[in-house]
């Protein structure tokens, strides 16, 4: 009898339970909170920017360390650290940077000349686990000109080593004598920005808070916590519910969040392309003919309308066209696939046998199209892609593999005859690992494209400080490149992040406040992220609170 | 029974030996490698190469897998992907993925045997019709799909967090509000979980206690002239749970090893998505790791569910050699 009671109130008791926590869970939220809750989809690897290499380990360091540079809303590189810089040019350039005074590191310890060239010697250190080394392989010496000043010496020109200094500066007192590949450091930063390093949940949030003491004044923001949401189709149910107020949405959630009134969606074009490229040691691609017409058979307009619902701009060239090394007189290919048959015949393509397929000498024009999966923009891309160059009797047979067989077995060892892929850029133009002919071994040029003036160019643009006359070598590298089509240039894309309209950024003018909404510039939202508020009241902003 | 016990641990020693090997060549042999993954422009070859021999990746294999032996055991294992000891790094997921397991299989057992109970005592009853139609439901329904639906619903209708641990817009909360926000968080992604397990052993449960219900002694129950609760309860109920006790054993590496599908679609920070992700970054010593540690749990898991087996069944007796 006893029995029968408990199997009947077990399940009861359960119910009972959630029923509870439903109401108190209801009833304990507030969104009112000083707080900005990011929805990241992956979790940090090393908050440590010498080490990290990700996109989620960037986005703590960036508001936990600073550099010695870094990028203004408008993309000039500007002082961070370094309170004033200058570059000498001559076979053996020298940056001299003065660093600013006072700035003190989040345990209170004086923030130095010492600290740069401590972590400038972590990077070049080979048992250093890091990526970075690339971008400090011609600094032949960094020397210490005093407390607050620094010299670096390169062995050779190179500009785009310039925003590399934009890295994150790691306290010397703290990592001194440690192994800075597993130090506890790294789960632990210390670091020099808005932000102090409070907490981190593996695989659920990292939690910061404000720098009381930080060198451009206390951030507005009390708290930021990275909350990994491993779906962005969940993100947006998150959003939703308050949970996270900041996330990076697809095009196909965009007029719906837009539709929604507590959010704002921001746009911004991305800084990188996605193109087909053709691996052009295979005989089909080598005549430059095959690649114009392959291009002019796509409609890139319809793949950006199809798989980026519009949210996209065609690309013409390896340049987004936001950028200042852009260059506006190449003209995109206009979809024609007439032009692309023509082009075609001209390079001895044609439909001999009369089965729908182009052939030339007997072999038919067919081709492997691969690109890696999990990623469903570029498997539609295939599958358009497919669809419209069968219009013109060139058949493409779509191929996916998971990403990191697909990099090791297709990609890097060259196995392939056309791939479907993305670059994500950096601000500076320089492309000398992606174009250049020495790149071909066991670079980045893995479609082997080689142009003697494209080669000289390259190594031009890396020797050249002078804006104005990279822009020159710039544009004309992208010229190049738009006529030879190594790659189809398909599109930048869009990136979307949606914002809770509660916050607002508080600019401070003399001892005045003045709210305004948060704006989109050239390098993103979180540019002013340390001017950001949550008004305490709902009804509208209240004047009373005071910036503790 | 100790020797017996004894001598199926010392079989295992073996049985784990095999695994790891097998695994460990398996892990190597598929393509990738777990560094340049991130096809960074600014990286040039000569760094990717440095890092391979940082990470003692361009020696032989069978050197490597000794090498991962001695550092599981001697500590100084670490992760490819973020550099942290990978026992730490497990065991910090840990809590999460038992937490979740441990809530599911009580609602597991709490729904499945009174489930099952009442639809064997009344048998062929509407209820009981309903009761079958659902656990079949319930056993062929996809988890995600189920999930997603759930979630939406939870979130259109009520516009109540349910994803991830915990609530994130809340403000200080008082320890029964954080139980109970914990809680709410929790019910989700367990009953999800559980769903499958309560279809399945709700038919378990039925058919088990239907068997002994004809039984010759329940008869005997019945011509005493007891009244039927107390037959039900007392002499069948017990005899029918038998083989529903040995299923715990099965369910013990379930428990630490989590799902990556519940755990990604509900943010859950377990065991399932870090394995998961090591794959796909080919972390060797994580993936390694695991899967040992896994296999452990399954071996263990059986000795446990035929200890368990003879412990409750005093029929049955195992060799005393």
């Amino acid at each position: 009898m006893k029995l029968k009671l408990v199997l009947l109130l077990i399940p009861g008791f359960i119910i009972l339970i959630l029923v509870a926590s439903f109401f108190s869970s209801r009833k304990s939220l507030d969104k009112n909170i000083n707080q900005l809750v990011i929805g990241s989809i992956g979790d940090a690897s090393y908050l440590n920017p010498i080490l990290s290499q990700d996109t989620a380990s960037g986005d703590v360091n960036n508001l936990v360390f600073n550099g010695l540079l870094k990028y203004d809303k408008d993309l000039n590189l500007v002082g961070d650290l370094a309170s004033s810089w200058k570059v000498t040019g001559g076979k053996e350039p020298v940056i001299v940077f003065n660093l600013r005074k006072g700035v003190k590191w989040h345990d209170g310890v004086e923030f130095t000349a010492e600290d740069v060239r401590f972590t400038f010697e972590r990077v070049m250190d080979k048992k250093t686990n890091t990526v970075r080394r690339s971008d400090f392989e011609l600094v032949k010496e960094v020397r210490i000109l005093g407390r607050y000043k620094l010299r670096v010496r390169y062995r050779e020109p190179f500009s785009p080593g310039l925003e590399s200094w934009g890295i994150g500066i790691v306290p010397k007192h703290l990592l001194a004598g440690e192994d800075i590949n597993t130090a506890a450091f790294n789960r632990h930063p210390v670091g020099t920005g808005p932000f102090r390093f409070k907490e981190w949940v593996s695989d659920e949030k990292i939690i910061l808070v404000a720098n009381d003491d930080y060198f451009e004044g206390r951030p507005y923001l009390d708290r930021i916590i990275f909350r990994i949401i491993p779906e962005t189709s969940l993100s947006e149910i998150e959003l939703l519910t308050g949970g996270i107020d900041y996330a990076g949405i697809y095009a196909h959630q965009y007029e719906r969040m837009k539709a929604n009134p507590d959010f704002r969606v921001y746009k911004r074009p991305s800084l990188g392309y996605t193109y087909i490229g053709y691996n052009l040691e295979n005989p089909l691609f080598k005549d430059k003919k095959v690649r114009q017409a392959l291009t002019y058979a796509l409609a890139r307009e319809e793949i950006v309308d199809y798989v980026l619902y519009g949210h996209g701009v065609a690309a013409t060239g390896p340049f987004p066209n936001h950028m200042w090394y852009y260059n506006p007189q190449v003209m995109p290919y206009a979809y024609s696939p007439e032009k692309a048959r023509q082009l075609l015949a001209e390079a001895g393509w044609t439909d001999s046998n009369g089965d729908g397929i182009l052939d030339k000498e007997g072999k038919p024009f067919r081709f492997i199209l691969i690109t890696n999966s999990g990623n469903d923009v570029r498997r539609d891309i295939a599958v358009l892609a497919q669809r419209q160059w069968s219009k013109i009797g060139v058949e493409a047979i779509p191929r996916l593999y998971e990403w990191s067989t697909f990099l090791n077995s297709y990609i890097n060892p060259k196995n392939f005859d056309a791939c479907i892929l993305g670059w994500s850029l950096s601000v500076d133009p320089d492309g000398y690992s992606i174009w250049h002919s020495s790149q071909i071994k066991d670079g980045f040029n893995f479609v082997s494209y080689r142009n003697e003036e494209v080669d000289r160019l390259l190594v031009l643009g890396r020797r050249e400080y002078g804006k104005e006359k990279r822009r020159a070598i710039y544009h004309r590298i992208h010229e190049i490149l738009a006529e030879e089509q190594p790659y189809t240039f398909l599109y930048v894309a869009e990136a979307m992040p949606v914002l809770s309209k509660k916050f607002i950024a508080v600019e401070q003018l003399d001892d005045k406040k003045i709210y305004r909404p948060i704006k989109m510039e050239k390098s993103g939202l979180m540019y002013d992220l340390i001017k950001w508020y949550v008004p305490q009241e709902s009804s509208g902003i209240s004047d009373q609170w005071s910036v503790r | 029974m100790r020797k017996y016990v004894l001598k199926r641990l010392l079989q295992c020693i073996p049985t784990l030996f095999g695994i790891t090997v097998i695994s460990f060549v398996v892990i190597h042999l598929a393509p990738g490698s777990p560094i340049g993954m991130q096809l960074n422009p600014k990286v040039s070859p000569r760094i990717v190469e440095q890092m391979r021999e940082n990470y003692d990746l361009d020696k032989p294999m069978h050197v490597q897998y000794v090498l991962w032996l001695k550092r599981l055991f001697k500590g100084g294992l670490y992760s490819f992907k973020d550099g942290k000891p990978v026992l730490q790094k497990i065991g910090e997921r840990l809590p999460a993925t038992v937490v979740l397991n441990v809530v599911s299989v009580i609602l597991i057992f709490g729904f499945a045997i009174p489930l099952g109970v009442f639809s064997a005592t009344h048998r062929y009853s509407l209820l009981d019709n309903m009761g079958t139609l659902a656990a079949y439901v319930g056993i062929s329904i996809p988890g995600f799909w189920l999930a997603y639906i759930l979630i939406l619903g939870a979130v259109k209708m009520f516009g109540v967090p349910v994803l991830g641990m915990r609530s994130f817009a809340v403000a200080e909360l008082s320890f029964w509000q954080v139980s109970l926000d914990r809680i709410w968080h929790l019910a989700l992604p367990s009953f999800i979980l559980a769903v499958g397990g309560i279809a399945g052993i709700s038919r378990y449960m039925r058919s088990s206690m239907l068997e002994v219900i004809q039984q010759d002694y329940i008869r005997t129950a019945r011509a005493k002239g007891l009244r039927e609760d107390e037959v039900y309860y007392k002499h069948a109920l017990r005899n029918a749970l038998l083989p529903i006790v040995t299923i715990i054993g099965f369910l013990i590496p379930g428990l630490i090893g989590g799902s990556v599908i519940v755990e990604t679609v509900f943010a859950w920070p377990g065991i399932g998505r870090l394995a998961y992700q090591s794959v796909l970054s080919r972390d060797y010593p994580t993936v390694m790791t695991i899967m040992t540690i896994s296999a452990v749990l399954v071996l263990l898991g059986n000795l446990a569910a035929d200890v368990l087996y003879a412990v409750v069944d005093p029929r049955i007796r195992y060799p005393k050699r």
